[in-house]
């Protein structure tokens, strides 16, 4: 599969979660796992750009696509994304824990989604759970991602 | 310009947003190459005798390298009976483990007292081969009886530590002065339910530990590194000189992951024990019956006074449901008994309180720890004698709050308030929410007998931070010949941006940038002696024992500095914008720190302080939710959350509201959502996500924050906790609401959480009885 | 946390998957989207020896108009169902439901056909299919054949599938009556129902009301003999045996039912 635009080739059991494959074969952790019933989305990547649970995603399907995780969303300059940056100016993270599935699923929110509404944005984020923040700066950082890339995408 | 009180992005974020934290299932280094993987082997049953452990099949099992029980664990001492001279035992004051007849093993011995009690370990080359083999460790188990509810625990006809003669372990009582209730026209009684949580930080539970060279290293998800360090070295009887503590990031702890538990202490001693490095990462699942558990608590209160509003008599009897173990003996609800009057001004404040044991997760510290349950307690009281009276339930608070002219106050149950303006707060809270506007609407809804109800609910809160004031904190801050600062703290951040905060102290102490001072926690080698974080204590310590450290640095370089520029002592002045010392009139003389802690020597200038607080200090507001209740299902929507919540002076407003957004969020999951259930057999029936209802961002809307800053004479920072304040506030104001929605079918009380299927009920019930 | 180890196939067409699942035997199962099967498989409550991957057989995931009926591929993922045109405007109590299944990732993986088979009562698209009279089209080592959404739920994850077929298609009619409604009454947003109601026009299926998805057939017959829906709704209870859990016992789904029933026939009424 290709990792945040770099081939990862291994030959692991079948049985090995992609988020394992993340975390110990291409030794990316950011990704972290949360639960054991695909309810936290703490786990969270874009599989060819849509947002999906990788605790709940065998490796072995995801044969010859594409994975992007929260380590591959700065760009080559290590310019932080907008998403990123949004989560920053608005203390969208506490302990951070939940944090690289957030950006993700927010990053896939906002690709099918551009200008959502307060509401949009929580029921988008339903499947991400955070004990830290209380989702409150959380929206904020989207709303404000959501107008940055709009802004961005103006000029 | 000082930049304390202003708004300051964290320092933390850029890593976490880019790399992601580091937690202990992240921690790559050399000590920890192939570190073998723990998988422990739990109780199915929540009460049962253990009469035979087989471990062959397991041993057998691809990958496995040991698989250990109690019978291996040999090359530790004994337990230490309870010390002497400290609190009795049975003491409320006493926040330590009971031992004694009570004592908790490190692995189950010959009996398991609740589901999840770990039994064996087994270690394994990778995580996926523990879980196989764990399945394969043949435990032979002869269920008892269990003791599962308060009234089972009570009845004591099974007893979970036959030795000790009773489930109950801790009893106390307080009466009342003056007058009680024959002196007042009016007395209401209820039965209340503070229910059990989980406090499901995202990260669970995790240690890795490496035993070489006669030397322990644990790194460990915890919020007190230093506490840890000791509390293992107690249980291995080494020098605690041999043991270093490493706590990396932690993926929040909310007072779930104070010191270390025994799961942690069993990875320690196996690293130690079989000389190979272990790292253990539980599951969900494991988090949700192994980790403690909180709240739990049943309560009676009678609350009584005059018909124009008076309160004059209070009484809240405590029943805390401590699990299997005491592990914090009767420390819980002696919180709750010393916050039992709240912020009203009540003559006569009678508590009492019993802790028991039932077949059930340990219970200990979750986000409020003892107070959220005396405010749940009082707050629904004044409801309830509100409605008896007729009375609007704001103007009954407003009626018996301590006035603001009163502080600092003794409250009728001990506690030494320092500083508030409780009515100011609820003032404040009401007139944000445009309160009188929504009293019209739900008149209206009434009126026309919408199905959709609104219901506004208020609750007024005080809440102590920093409890263990005279463990005070620690820091030492350093400022290097380059002119960069230093800073070891004792408080242990899981989330809370002490990072950014302490920073901010140093620029606004000593005008060296945020961006030039590096901020280090966590590691025992680093920092030997601290208490760490919880009881919403660190800005009021470990940022006051920054901040005096500063000041002591500052006289240092005075010194210093006076001697450089051969000027006397009294004519220097510290440009904290420039960071610039120099001669007063004279701004274009200067030394920078890099010229004066070079001139101090090599090791730069250094200061160490123990910071300690004479008493606790006392945060307060008031919060007012709304909430619409559909009267024909029972669904509960919380559709605005307004809050006051003054903890003194703000040293940095982002870092403050997160704290309050954050509890708020976990106190309206309690009120309308979250409870951890178990079975009569005591198999939990919430023991996953998917059943367990923690909040998500759809149930919550966006928060309504007010600004309130009194400080405290307590520090000279004039700062308090904001930690846990949030959820003290937001539980009862929501549950107060949901009941008021539907207080005109003739509901009076819907215990927590108001879940559909519970209002509905309560509607019915209501209903039918009229 | 992790699946008992397995063994792991991909199948390059349909006719591959059959085939390996007739070698498997009982111990196959095939791998759609994985967001039923998987979560079974962390807990160990599901231990199949072998998992036969048909994600890849995008020839299985389309949307489109099929001689007068719509034809939906059962590798059709939830979130390419709620996005269709065509089922926005043809069929939207399908389009609309799928949007409510889990949550946006749960969406980009699970499919509609791996939904179908696992057969939950508590899922929301058993019930859908039941309100609009589909037929689900299955193949296997015998060659493909039709089943009544009627008949395809058999019980508790119980379908009408023999070992080794393969749901290959789901066919919908175009509704009679154009009002529809889906009411899914849930604690959390994310969560299972715990009851819900499928209407299109006057046909009404329950979600989480018995051990399979039900047709209100109380309901059903009081408005074909006239009544207005309000009083219609007070039979959806009838004939149901509803599960007890934490979330509610008996009499509480079973007022739900009346309830969301009551409000459904309303909204597409509203609609119509």
């Amino acid at each position: 599969m290709t990792v945040n635009g770099t081939t990862v080739e291994a030959e692991v059991p079948d049985r090995t979660l992609l988020v394992h494959f993340l975390r110990d074969v291409a030794g990316l952790t950011a990704t972290n796992v949360g639960c054991d019933t695909t309810s936290c989305g703490a786990c969270t990547v874009l599989l060819d750009g849509q947002s999906v649970k990788s605790c709940t995603v065998l490796a072995a399907q995801v044969d010859g696509r594409q994975v992007t995780t929260l380590e591959g969303l700065a760009d080559g300059d290590g310019e932080m994304h907008p998403v990123q940056r949004a989560f920053r100016a608005e203390h969208g993270l506490q302990c951070g824990f939940c944090t690289p599935g957030m950006v993700m699923a927010t990053v896939s929110l906002l690709a099918e989604n551009p200008r959502p509404t307060e509401e949009q944005v929580r029921t988008g984020l339903e499947g991400n759970l955070c004990r830290c923040t209380g989702y409150h700066n959380i929206v904020r950082a989207v709303l404000a991602a959501a107008a940055d890339t709009e802004g961005q995408a103006s000029r | 310009m000082s930049i304390l009180g202003t708004r300051v992005v964290r320092v933390e974020d850029p890593r976490l947003l880019t790399a992601g934290g580091t937690y202990v299932d992240d921690v790559r280094v050399p000590e920890l190459t192939r570190a073998a993987r723990v998988t422990f082997v739990r109780s199915p049953f929540a009460h049962a005798l253990i009469t035979g452990i087989d471990p062959s099949a397991a041993r057998a099992a691809p990958g496995v390298i040991a698989v250990l029980t109690y019978q291996d664990i040999n090359d530790i001492p004994p337990p230490p009976p309870p010390p002497e001279g400290g609190p009795p035992p049975g003491s409320e004051a006493a926040p330590l483990p009971l031992g004694g007849v009570w004592q908790e093993p490190l692995l189950a011995v010959d009996r398991v007292r609740f589901v999840g009690e770990p039994v064996a370990i087994v270690l394994t080359d990778d995580s996926y081969q523990g879980e196989d083999a764990a399945e394969l460790v043949s435990v032979d188990y002869e269920p008892l009886p269990t003791v599962i509810g308060i009234d089972s625990a009570l009845a004591g006809q099974t007893l979970c530590f036959p030795d000790a003669g009773s489930n109950v372990a801790v009893t106390a009582a307080k009466p009342g002065d003056g007058p009680g209730f024959e002196a007042c026209d009016v007395v209401v009684e209820h039965g209340i339910v503070n229910q059990r949580l989980a406090p499901v930080p995202m990260e669970g539970r995790a240690a890795a530990a490496r035993w070489a060279d006669g030397k322990l290293t644990v790194w460990v998800s915890s919020q007190n590194p230093q506490i840890s360090r000791f509390v293992l070295a107690g249980a291995f009887g080494l020098d605690p000189d041999s043991i270093r503590v490493i706590v990396p990031d932690v993926g929040g702890g909310f007072g779930a992951k104070i010191a270390v538990d025994r799961d942690a202490i069993v990875v320690a001693w196996a690293a130690r024990h079989t000389g190979r490095p272990l790292r253990w990462v539980e599951t969900r699942s494991e988090n949700l019956t192994g980790m403690t558990h909180g709240r739990a608590q049943r309560h009676r209160v009678k609350i009584g006074g005059t018909r124009d509003g008076r309160v004059l008599a209070y009484r809240v009897e405590v029943v805390q449901d401590t699990g299997a173990y005491p592990r914090m003996s009767g420390f819980l609800p002696f919180l709750t008994c010393l916050m039992a009057a709240g912020p009203y001004d009540i003559g006569h404040v009678e508590t009492a309180a019993r802790t028991v044991v039932t077949n059930t997760t340990p219970i200990s510290a979750y986000r409020g720890a003892g107070r959220p349950e005396a405010t749940a307690a009082i707050e629904r009281a004044m409801d309830l004698f509100a409605h008896e009276i007729g009375m609007d339930p704001a103007e009954v608070r407003r009626r018996n709050l301590v006035p603001s002219d009163r502080f600092p106050h003794q409250s009728p149950c001990g506690a030494h308030y320092d500083s508030g303006d409780y009515v100011g707060g609820l003032d404040k809270a009401l007139a944000g929410a445009g309160y009188p506007g929504l009293r019209a609407e739900q008149a209206r809804r009434r009126e026309r007998g919408d199905v959709v109800q609104l219901g506004i609910g208020v609750a007024s809160y005080v809440e102590i931070t920093a409890a263990d004031a005279d463990n005070g904190e620690t820091a030492r801050v350093v400022v290097n010949g380059d002119g960069t600062a230093t800073v070891y703290t004792g408080s242990s951040s899981h989330g809370q941006g002490h990072e950014t905060a302490w920073a901010m102290l140093v620029q606004s102490d000593l005008g060296i940038p945020i961006d030039k001072v590096t901020v280090l926690h966590g590691d025992t080698d680093l920092i030997p002696l601290a208490t760490g974080t919880y009881a919403s204590r660190s800005l009021q310590l470990g940022g006051v024992a920054v901040h005096k450290a500063d000041l002591e640095i500052k006289d240092q370089a005075r010194r210093l500095a006076a001697d450089m520029m051969e000027a006397s002592e009294a004519d220097l002045e510290l440009d904290t914008d420039r960071g610039l010392w120099h001669v007063r009139g004279d701004p274009g003389s200067g030394k920078t720190w890099a010229d004066v802690a070079g001139r101090a020597g090599p090791e730069g200038l250094t200061a160490s302080v123990h910071f300690t607080e004479a008493q606790p200090t006392f945060p307060f507001g008031t919060h007012v939710a709304v909430t619409e209740v559909d009267t024909e299902t029972g669904k509960v929507r919380l559709v605005r959350h307004v809050t006051v919540d003054d903890a003194g002076i703000v040293v940095n407003p982002v870092l403050t509201e997160g704290q309050r957004h954050g509890g708020i969020a976990q106190g309206v999951a309690q009120a309308l959502l979250e409870e951890m259930v178990y079975d009569a057999d005591g198999n939990p029936l919430t023991g996953t996500l998917a059943d367990y209802a923690a909040i998500t961002a759809t149930e919550l809307p966006s928060f309504e924050l007010l600004e309130s800053e009194t400080p405290t004479p307590i520090n000279p920072l004039g700062v308090k906790g904001i930690g846990e304040a949030g959820t003290i506030g937001a539980t009862p104001a929501v549950q107060n609401s949901v009941i008021d929605a539907v207080s005109h079918l003739g509901v009076r009380h819907i215990d927590m959480p108001t879940t559909p299927a519970r209002v509905w009920a309560a509607i019915r019930e209501a209903r039918d009885s009229q | 946390m992790i699946p008992a180890p397995f063994t792991y196939q991909r199948a390059g067409s349909v006719d591959e998957a059959i085939s390996l699942a007739a070698q498997g035997g009982d111990d196959a199962k095939f791998l759609a989207g994985g967001h039923s099967l998987l979560p079974l498989m962390k807990l160990r409550l599901s231990v199949p020896e072998a998992l036969i991957d048909i994600g890849p057989l995008r020839e299985l995931s389309y949307v489109r108009e099929d001689d007068g009926h719509i034809a939906v591929g059962a590798l059709t993922c939830h979130h390419d169902v709620a996005n269709s045109a065509l089922l926005g405007s043809e069929l939207p109590l399908l389009a609309y439901a799928a949007g409510q299944v889990g949550d946006p990732q749960i969406r980009h993986r699970g499919t509609i056909g791996g939904s179908l088979v696992h057969a939950d009562p508590a899922g929301d698209l058993p019930a859908v299919i039941l309100a609009l009279d589909a037929a689900l089209v299955a193949r296997g080592p015998s060659g493909q054949r039709e089943i009544a959404a009627g008949e395809f739920f058999q019980g508790l994850f119980e379908t009408a599938l023999e070992p080794g077929e393969l749901l290959t298609e789901i066919r919908i009619p175009k509704p009679a009556q154009a009002g529809w409604s889906f009411q899914k009454f849930t604690k959390r947003a994310i969560d299972w129902a715990i009851v819900g109601a499928a209407v299109q026009g006057d046909r009404v299926a329950l979600v989480h009301m018995g051990s399979t998805p039900l047709r209100a057939s109380g309901v059903e017959r009081a408005l074909a003999e006239g009544a207005a829906p309000a009083d219609a709704a007070a039979h959806a209870s009838d004939g149901t045996s509803p599960p007890e859990d934490i979330n509610a016992d008996r009499g509480y789904r079973e007022h739900l039912a009346r309830v969301l029933v009551r409000r459904g026939l309303a909204e597409a009424r509203s609609r119509a």
